[in-house]
């Protein structure tokens, strides 16, 4: 059995080693990026079908984020609706006969994480300025500055643990159970990793917005909070 | 007999079962009061449920902690070389 921590290369790009995760990304990648052109590129008053399930989509997720948060979602919209997006399409790529989902390599998920912890910074940083951003580390009194530092660090990482771990095991335990019973047993399964990648992906768009959001709050001082409470 | 890469086995067979142990509590305690609540309150069902999700989550995480650990030792074990 191959170990489900490591990845082999499918073949070399020049001295970078592609594996099928990386493979399977960049498609993933470039039907999302293609997609959202070809749907959005004659947008109208009077929504066509096309249009009118893509603004589904968007209001559902603008909603999500505003009841998880309080925020206003027009600047987190992008970032985060594209997160739960691509990790739902990842997650879900595991459908197609020979695709193993890219989340379940370690590199994928760090990855996403790494953005996550360089967003919270940016939107830190843009929502409450340098020292604002800064701040935020002594909230609630300075004692918590490295608590907070070590916390910043060790959310990312366990959002990274628990977006592997969870899409892995289910990759795991399909190919165990095929390996051990036959072609058709693992569909019941599989159906629950359609759940899982379901709830994983949202709760990796929700942690990311809730770690940026607090972050935003924890700079600003109480009386911009609500006046910005009082916008939304 | 390697001793070494029996205990290697033994400890992820003990990670899992153990390191499923106290999330499956927790998850069932977590459960069991949301729905309490949202016997009480059904009008709030949607954030309680959102929220529930989320904890869960953070439950999980701990069992999945565990099932890393166990892995390590069966596949990248630093001690068997």
């Amino acid at each position: 059995m191959n170990s489900p921590l490591e990845s082999e290369a499918l073949f070399e790009l020049g001295p970078i080693p592609v594996t099928q995760a990386i493979l399977t990304t960049w498609v993933i990648m470039a039907l999302l990026v293609l997609g959202a052109y070809v749907l959005t590129r004659r947008l109208t008053l009077r929504p066509t079908r096309w249009q009118a399930a893509i603004e589904l989509i968007v209001a559902t997720l603008d909603t999500q984020i505003a009841e998880t948060t309080g925020a206003r979602p027009a600047p987190y919209r992008a970032f985060i609706g594209t997160l739960f997006i691509f990790i739902l399409a990842a997650n879900w790529s595991s459908l197609l006969p020979g695709v193993e989902p890219p989340t379940a390599q370690l590199e994928t998920d760090a990855a996403l994480a790494l953005l996550v912890f360089v967003s919270v910074i940016w939107f830190g940083v843009r929502g409450d300025g340098v020292g604002g951003y800064l701040k935020s580390f002594a909230a609630p009194n300075p004692l918590m500055i490295p608590l907070n530092i070590l916390q910043s660090l060790t959310r990312v990482f366990s959002m990274f643990v628990r977006l592997f771990g969870n899409v892995m095991s289910g990759v795991f335990v399909i190919g165990i159970v095929a390996s051990l019973a036959g072609l058709l047993v693992p569909i019941p399964l599989m159906a629950l990793d359609l759940l899982t990648g379901l709830v994983q992906a949202y709760i990796f768009a929700v942690l990311a917005m809730v770690f940026i959001a607090s972050t935003v709050a924890d700079g600003t001082s109480k009386q911009s909070l609500t006046e910005n409470q009082k916008e939304t | 007999m390697d001793y070494l890469a029996l205990a290697s086995i033994l400890g992820a067979a003990f990670a899992v079962s153990f390191g499923a142990l106290g999330p499956a509590i927790a998850e069932g305690r977590a459960v069991a009061s949301a729905m309490d609540a949202i016997a009480r309150q059904p009008e709030a069902a949607n954030s309680i449920s959102r929220t529930l999700f989320v904890g869960l989550a953070m439950i999980e995480t701990t069992a999945i902690y565990c099932l890393v650990i166990a892995l390590l030792l069966l596949f990248a074990n630093p001690l068997l070389g």
